[in-house]
């Protein structure tokens, strides 16, 4: 039988909490001055009343800057898909999908439990029927997602540029197309939508599903080993050869090219991308040569993000090669001194091997042996999807789409609605429909479109708001605390329980002085100076030895983590790609802590202690 | 037997003969872990000595006629035992070849420092409770009180709570022995106990390290509030490190035995383990565990050299003893273990 899960449960659980619960929703204000901005969200996103009686938490985790109005169909589209999977297809017993409120562009999410023993009996049969059925022929379905996933991806890429002809091509006339240019617009917008849409449903076809296996193991070691470390649990689960560790390891690979091609010397610490490219096509046929190398290594590898895929601003290396190449610098310097970058795989498949056999032998009984090697095959045979999903699904499908709109952005510019192309994702995706019919109406009438007199106003007034927004401090959580948070989508993707509730509560009661707790993620002790990370453009401030502070790693940035000392941050659990890179580098990381960049000043001195899961103030 | 066992020539299955501690301090020897050399007053050489002193006086059987209730009559029964035992002086027959092993301990050298040391044999060896009843006597600089100090551990089998312990349990006295350990004593710079599973979760897969300043016995009598580190037994890694005000140590007193001095002030609150100890500790533990096949609970001490020494290894018997249910159950179909995340059945 399972417990109330997440939410707001009953009257009961309330009780209880009495006095003990975030800001309500209906007391969280809009900004003076942008409440034409928050309306533009759609109705379904807004808070009602009837909010005030759910527990909602922000999503910081994954929407942590404010969101434009068109970017908002990332929740959308996600939660449609993550709720389709939970509630419908695979029938997760105790939990139903997410909802998402928008306030001040911050996204609040709240669960759907099920707590009705008849209703949770009747899921538990359909689950067994569909989940059982997946994880019976997990390879066989992963095998046929990434052929699903590949198309996908081709589709997008075979969308046309959209275009206004002057005239309908001659070509087009005599192959009696009968089908207009303006259409294509039309079609290209919606496909393109509708390809995002679908590209969710393959993200969550999976991925509850990964994760549930991995926390039945999670569980069993926890109860085996009481004091066993999260990220030790993690580590025995992951993969070592994951495609998000791929962009990182082609820079490697390009760094040792161009030591063995001799063109070093145009990578130096400052010096722009364009600037290092101008001087290879100067360096004769080794630059030519370097140059094919990072050709192919662009394809596909450096279609990630620098973030975690949900911004439209979040570049990919491919559209800005100012990460990559602030990377290489250093990467170069060490192949020159002899360090071998090279990830040594099949090391550390065999310390992941020697760490299982030990705890494994310290088990008492030949039972929990044999229930223990049941757990880990199952994780193991399931976590290569976890692992590997978000390169194929937030980051390159991702940057196909929001490309996609810019060029959208770039034809409606070009057509006087917008002064700049990225004003597109100031509209919502429905808006963005209209003024695209507006163009198509105005290309067919051949009169003058309305848009460039109705938009650009109201794009300055969104763009005005998110600015104040973002300097809007938004509650990490709304309305009465959950009794028990039993919702396994919520504990998996979120990382949030009872326990770390009550910390954020804590903190912001003042309670906590100097210590910030979260979740030990990456082991070590270190000191040093704070660079709290606000958004993605901002991690160039970072210099060798900071502390990097920020509201949700990301492994894009993995370069970077070879020069910071340590890592903290606001969410994100002991499997967060962030985890995962921190072990990776060997350094020390704390997440999850709730409100780590809203308690330390940039510059501040801290303590990074990654065994205790703990950040220290020091001044 | 010989009355006289050295460490080497001891394993576990020797503990009637040589007690618990002198079984367990023998197999660790033979194991190649350090120990302070040493070696056994076998019981052999109690029950000789009982045997004299029964001659004029009765002991056993007057031990088995008290009543658990009749505190007086106890009292009075170990006063009369205790005084006849301890006025006795050494048979020769033990002395010459305590005399010899104890100037073979330090190899013909100077004589030093030892630590004397009761190791009871009872049906329930294992059993710590009865193994804190009798006497330990540290810092013992000559043999005039190498002698003495036997006597007392020897005598200490008749103290009051000893015998009422024997008496509730109904324990017959022919079976209660006692060997005496007598081994080099360690200058403790720091000293504690190193549990080979959690005390406070029976977690396996770490070690708990109680240490503090100078003598072990100030962390073992509770004198002193410890330092105290959670070490992962596989991974090394230090996950807790909870730094104490030790305020106090044992130490050595000039003249024999030990005293409580107050800890110099720049030691207080600084750790008494460095991360390096901590892994040497974390290492020991391991290494003992494996060849007893059991978690264990070890007292240890790094002398002044920094060499670091195992006073003590018993198996751990709290969480044991609740051993029972499976951590989880084999499923037929492993994929049912799921439903404990998803819900549903549990």
């Amino acid at each position: 039988m399972g417990q109330p899960p997440l939410s707001w449960g009953d009257g009961g659980a309330m009780t209880k909490n009495a006095g003990r619960g975030f800001p309500l929703p209906s007391s969280v204000k809009v900004v003076p001055g942008t409440e034409r901005a928050q309306a533009a969200y759609p109705y379904y996103m807004q808070f009602a009343p009837e909010d005030d009686q759910r527990f909602w938490f922000y999503n910081s985790m994954h929407f942590p800057e404010p969101m434009c109005a068109f970017d908002s169909v990332t929740g959308e589209a996600a939660y449609c898909a993550l709720g389709a999977a939970n509630t419908r297809v695979h029938c997760l017993p105790t939990t139903k999908g997410i909802d998402e409120r928008y306030i001040n562009g911050r996204v609040y999410i709240g669960g759907v439990g099920v707590t009705d023993p008849a209703e949770v009996q009747e899921r538990t049969e359909e689950f067994m029927q569909r989940a059982f059925y997946y994880y019976e022929n997990w390879e066989t379905l992963y095998a046929q997602w990434k052929k699903k996933m590949g198309t996908l991806i081709e589709d997008a890429q075979k969308l046309s540029h959209p275009s206004l002809p002057k005239y309908e091509p001659l070509a087009n006339v005599r192959a009696g197309k009968g089908v207009a240019s303006n259409h294509d617009l039309l079609d290209t917008y919606q496909r393109t939508l509708e390809g995002y849409f679908r590209m969710w449903h393959h993200h969550f076809e999976f991925l509850l599903l990964g994760y549930g296996a991995y926390m039945t193991f999670f569980a069993f070691c926890k109860k085996a080993f009481p004091e066993i470390s999260d990220q030790t649990i993690a580590r025995m689960v992951a993969g070592m050869e994951a495609e998000i560790f791929r962009p990182d390891e082609e820079l490697r690979r390009l760094a040792r090219c161009a030591v063995q091609f001799g063109v070093e010397a145009p990578f130096q610490e400052g010096v722009s991308a364009e600037k290092v490219l101008a001087s290879l096509r100067e360096m004769g046929e080794a630059g030519g040569k370097w140059l094919a190398e990072l050709e192919i290594s662009r394809n596909p590898w450096f279609n990630v993000n620098v973030g975690d895929g949900f911004y439209h601003y979040h570049r990919a290396w491919n559209d800005d090669l100012t990460l990559p190449f602030s990377a290489l610098p250093s990467y170069i310097k060490q192949v020159g001194e002899g360090v071998n970058l090279d990830r040594p795989v099949e090391q550390l498949v065999k310390e992941r091997a020697q760490l299982i056999a030990d705890y494994r032998e310290l088990l008492p009984t030949e039972e929990d042996r044999a229930a223990f090697d049941q757990m880990i095959h199952l994780a193991h045979r399931v976590f290569p999807y976890v692992e590997g999903h978000k390169f194929y699904c937030e980051h390159w499908y991702t940057n196909l789409f929001f490309n996609k709109i810019r060029e959208f952005g770039g034809l409606l510019k070009e057509h006087g609605f917008f002064s700049r192309e990225d004003d597109v994702f100031h509209l919502t995706h429905y808006e963005l429909k209209s003024a695209i019919i507006d163009l198509m109406q105005s290309w067919s009438a051949g009169s003058p479109p309305r848009g460039p007199a109705h938009w650009p106003p109201i794009v300055a007034e969104r763009r005005a708001a998110i600015a104040l927004w973002a300097k809007n401090d938004t509650p990490p959580a709304l309305g009465p605390v959950p009794e028990i948070i039993d919702d396994p989508a919520i504990v998996m993707l979120w990382g949030i329980t009872r326990e770390s509730l009550d910390a954020w509560l804590d903190a912001d009661s003042g309670e906590a002085k100097r210590d910030i707790k979260g979740f030990a993620a990456s082991r070590g002790v270190v000191e040093g100076i704070a660079r709290v990370v606000k958004s993605a453009e901002e991690i160039t401030r970072l210099r060798e030895g900071d502390i990097l502070v920020c509201q949700v790693t990301n492994p894009t940035w993995s370069p970077v983590f070879r020069k910071i000392a340590a890592a903290v941050s606001d969410i994100g659990g002991s499997m967060s790609h962030a985890a995962i890179v921190a072990r990776e580098y060997g350094l020390p990381a704390v997440v999850g802590t709730g409100n780590a960049t809203r308690r330390i000043r940039d510059g501040q001195r801290v303590r990074v202690d990654g065994d205790r899961g703990l950040v220290t103030l020091l001044d | 037997m010989a009355s006289i066992l050295w460490f080497r020539e001891i394993s576990l299955a020797d503990r009637p003969a040589v007690g618990g501690k002198g079984g367990s301090l023998g197999e660790l020897t033979r194991a190649g872990i350090a120990v302070p050399p040493g070696f056994v007053m076998a019981t052999e050489a109690f029950d000789r000595f009982i045997s004299v002193i029964e001659e004029t006086t009765a002991i056993r059987s007057r031990v088995e006629t008290l009543s658990e209730d009749d505190l007086e009559s106890i009292q009075a029964c170990s006063a009369l035992i205790q005084g006849a035992m301890l006025a006795h002086p050494l048979p020769e027959v033990l002395r010459a070849p305590l005399r010899e092993a104890h100037s073979a301990l330090f190899a013909g050298g100077a004589i030093g420092p030892v630590a004397v040391r009761s190791s009871a044999t009872a049906e329930d060896s294992a059993d710590a409770s009865f193994a804190g009843l009798q006497d330990t006597l540290l810092w013992v600089l000559d043999f005039a009180a190498l002698e003495r100090a036997l006597l007392q551990c020897w005598a200490s089998l008749y103290s009051v709570p000893s015998i009422s312990y024997r008496r509730k349990r109904a324990m017959p006295e022919a079976q209660v022995s006692m060997a005496v350990v007598v081994q080099q004593m360690v200058d403790a710079r720091t000293a504690g106990v190193l549990f080979t599973r959690s005390p406070t979760t029976g977690d396996r897969s770490v070690v708990v390290i109680e240490g503090a300043w100078g003598l072990g016995s100030a962390v073992v009598s509770g004198e002193v509030t410890p330092d105290r580190f959670v070490v992962g037994k596989i991974t090394g890694e230090i996950t807790v490190r909870d730094i104490r005000d030790k305020h106090v140590m044992h130490a050595p007193l000039q003249g024999g035995g030990t005293h409580e001095v107050e800890t110099p002030e720049d030691r207080r609150q600084v750790p008494c383990l460095d991360d390096g100890q901590l892994a040497q500790l974390r290492d020991l533990g391991r290494r003992i565990e494996r060849h007893y096949g059991c978690p264990q609970d070890i007292e240890w001490a790094f002398d002044g050299s920094g060499s670091l020494l195992v006073l003590q290894s018993r198996p751990e018997t709290v969480w044991a003893a609740r051993d029972a249910a499976p951590v989880s159950k084999v499923q037929e179909n492993p994929l049912h273990h799921l439903m404990s995340v998803f819900g549903g059945k549990r």
